[in-house]
């Protein structure tokens, strides 16, 4: 089941007892508040007790005091780093219990900024997990394309990350010709420019890959029953992507490939990533190809509600206005579990409805926590320094973890 | 029902449950399929024999999730949610079981190391005890932290608040204090069955209801509309309309058919401005400064 451990180094004639370390709560390779009891023996690191919950803040008993739409802006702020694919998982639960049909170009528009979101949070995990492991200049060239992810989410709905721009139903607004023409022309010219130009500092690195070769490696069986998903499964080999194999939105029309790894290391995990921002860049490249003009949302106005412009002169949109914004709209009872490839891996959210406005429960999935639950195996053995590196590999933020 | 949301599409449920329910045989207690989701509801203390048989004889490798969930009028309160995904048949499975605060559900960390946590989370934020899990510490919560939160009974708001004592130089722990009452804003309309007394309409509801009419009201004839006598009389008047052209304002009408009167149709009213014991109005007069102030000018 776990890895074979090799009998730890001794330290010849001195005999160290184990001590306790306390990794964290406010440190700056943890990625956030996590809290981790770390037992060593010597730098070897012989068991590891995450504590998490630092930042848990309830939302999903919040959500239950909400409408459904007013439970959406919480999903932005799960993980922060990608709120447009937590909001997708949302979105699509909602959709699946309405039984509701979005229209083609909002299924696009969601397709192309959930690839945005994928790239813009890939460039914060791997400039990060580089960090932690000693570089610092791909960071900070990272950081530049993040930038512009967040000056396209800005055009797109007004804010730079917590967007709220999904909707059940569509999304909430157009986006200006514009910002598409300039994406077309940031991913054919600057992202690959500045990308590939960080990449080459990084991947053939010798000290990056003295410190993530062959580090935290997870055979294909444990990383199916430790719940791993995203590219914490992809790199152990077993080519599992829900973008592909459940897809939804308009992800069965798009081209493009799943990468694997093949030694299940920090390292895999990292190259998985960073062939992800290339396919991503291709999935939005088609999206812009191919994106149909139309309406944005749904026109079932007993769930979107209806143009300001309509309101002005029809009493009827008006009331559905005024009916959506208040009291929301009704769900029909039922349960469903949907998941969605998150930058991170499966996000899954559990919706229970009771035919209500207010969802009876809304239990969210994060990846994190699986994942952070395997830290304790993944790390036996290994050295102190290399925590940082595994840490690094899982992409946690602790918004989603803690929820 | 035609599939019209664009949700994650997975493998064809189609004989999935027949198959899983003839196999699971008396494990299972109810089965459904609702919204493109097969929901099996499990023994409790078959649960882990059922999970084992799911992940090995039917390919179901991977728990991605448990959820609780608490209805506080069932007898067994509480639902423990497993969410299954199978990678080799593409396929997702949720599976049931009921539990009361204090009936234990065995644990599943033996098949999947990954449900420690996550029963550690049920358990944190419900009180589901799951038997065998030695770990079952609190998760999400503070340290030291009682009752289990996501319970409906719990209140939103908690019971204590926290903050730094300037004083104590720590941080202190308090009964929470809202500046506000906590406002639950209830949009359900009061029309369709609310449950609920409107704020100030307490009274009302106190009173017996109104017996229903034995007589239904009709105002076929003049009697009938119980305006009295002289009411009535008024009613017979016939009275032209003041403006014989025109429309009715948004219902589309034409000129009402001319009727012929004895009576003289209402004038405009006699002018009210010019008595003599005020000042003439309008703006000449206001201008040269004799009399009162002209209203509205």
């Amino acid at each position: 089941m776990s890895m074979q451990l090799e009998q730890s180094p001794t330290t010849g004639d001195d005999v160290i007892t184990n001590y306790t370390i306390n990794f964290g709560p406010q440190h700056p390779a943890a990625h956030g508040v996590l809290r981790m009891v770390m037992e060593l023996d010597g730098e070897i690191i012989e068991r590891i007790d995450p504590h998490v919950g630092l930042l848990h803040r309830g939302t999903e008993k919040l959500i239950e005091h909400k409408t459904y739409l007013q439970a959406l802006p919480y999903f932005d702020r799960l993980d922060y780093c990608s709120p447009l694919a937590m909001e997708h998982s949302y979105v699509l639960a909602v959709e699946k219990l309405l039984n509701l049909e979005v229209p083609l170009r909002a299924q696009y528009l969601r397709v192309l900024f959930s690839e945005l979101t994928r790239i813009c949070n890939h460039m914060l995990n791997m400039g990060s997990h580089v960090m932690d492991v000693g570089a610092m200049t791909p960071n900070l060239w990272l950081f530049e394309i993040r930038e512009d992810c967040l000056n396209f989410f800005e055009r797109a709905s007004g804010a730079r990350m917590h967007s709220a721009w999904y909707r059940p139903g569509g999304v909430h607004q157009d986006v200006p010709l514009k910002l598409l023409t300039d994406i077309a022309d940031w991913l054919d010219t600057r992202l690959p420019r500045l990308f590939e130009d960080a990449m080459s500092l990084v991947v053939d690195n010798r000290i990056f890959k003295q410190r993530n070769v062959d580090i935290a490696i997870v055979s294909k069986e444990d990383a199916l029953a430790w719940g791993f998903s995203g590219p914490m499964i992809r790199a152990a080999g077993v080519p599992w992507d829900l973008r592909k194999s459940q897809p939804y939105d308009v992800y069965d029309r798009m081209d493009f490939e799943v990468p694997v790894g093949t030694a299940s290391d920090c390292y895999d995990r990292f190259m998985v990533r960073v062939e992800e921002v290339r396919q991503s860049a291709r999935i939005m490249k088609q999206c812009l190809r191919e994106i149909p003009e139309g309406p944005i949302a749904s026109s079932d106005r007993k769930v979107v509600p209806p143009k300001r412009a309509e309101m002005k002169s029809s009493m009827e949109s008006l009331i559905h206005h005024f009916k959506l914004y208040t009291e929301g709209f009704h769900v029909p009872a039922g349960e469903v579990y949907v998941a969605t490839e998150s930058p991170k891996g499966e996000f899954g959210v559990y919706l229970v409805s009771d035919g209500s406005n207010k969802p009876y429960r809304c239990k969210i999935r994060p990846t994190a926590f699986s994942h952070l639950q395997a830290m304790d195996f993944m790390s036996k053995g290994h050295m102190l320094p290399d925590a940082t590196a595994i840490l690094g590999a899982i992409d946690v933020v602790f918004g989603e973890c803690d929820r | 029902m035609t599939v019209l949301h664009s949700a994650p599409r997975f493998a064809s449920n189609e004989g999935v449950r027949e198959a899983l329910t003839g196999a699971l045989g008396a494990k299972v207690v109810a089965s459904k399929e609702d919204h493109g989701e097969i929901v099996l509801t499990v023994e409790r203390a078959e649960i882990e024999n059922a999970l084992r048989s799911l992940r090995d004889d039917f390919g179901y490798q991977q728990l991605m999730e448990i959820a609780g969930v608490d209805y506080p009028s069932r007898a067994e309160r509480f639902e423990v949610v497993y969410m299954l995904l199978s990678v080799t048949k593409n396929h997702r499975l949720l599976v049931k079981v009921c539990a009361a605060e204090n009936t234990p559900v065995p644990t599943v960390t033996t098949l999947w190391p990954v449900a420690g946590w996550l029963e550690r989370e049920v358990f944190d934020m419900y009180g589901v005890i799951f038997a065998g899990n030695n770990d079952l510490r609190r998760i999400l919560t503070d340290y030291g932290f009682e009752g289990h939160p996501f319970r409906k009974d719990f209140p939103l708001t908690g019971y204590t608040e926290l903050r730094y004592s300037e004083e104590d130089k720590r941080v202190v722990y308090e009964p929470v204090k809202l500046a506000q009452d906590l406002r639950s804003f209830d949009f359900m309309s009061p029309w369709e069955g609310a449950d609920y007394v409107l704020p100030g309409d307490e009274k009302a509801a106190e009173k017996p209801a109104t017996p229903p009419v034995e007589e239904k009201k009709v105002t076929e004839t003049k009697a009938d509309t119980g305006a009295g006598e002289k009411a009535n009389e008024k009613a017979a008047d016939k009275v032209a309309p003041a403006a014989p052209t025109g429309t009715v304002a948004g219902q589309g009408g034409g000129d009402p058919a001319p009727v012929t009167t004895d009576k003289a149709e209402p004038g405009a009213p006699e002018p009210t401005g010019d008595r003599p014991d005020r000042g003439a109005t309008g703006g000449s007069a206001a201008k040269e400064g004799s009399g009162s102030a002209p209203e509205g000018s």
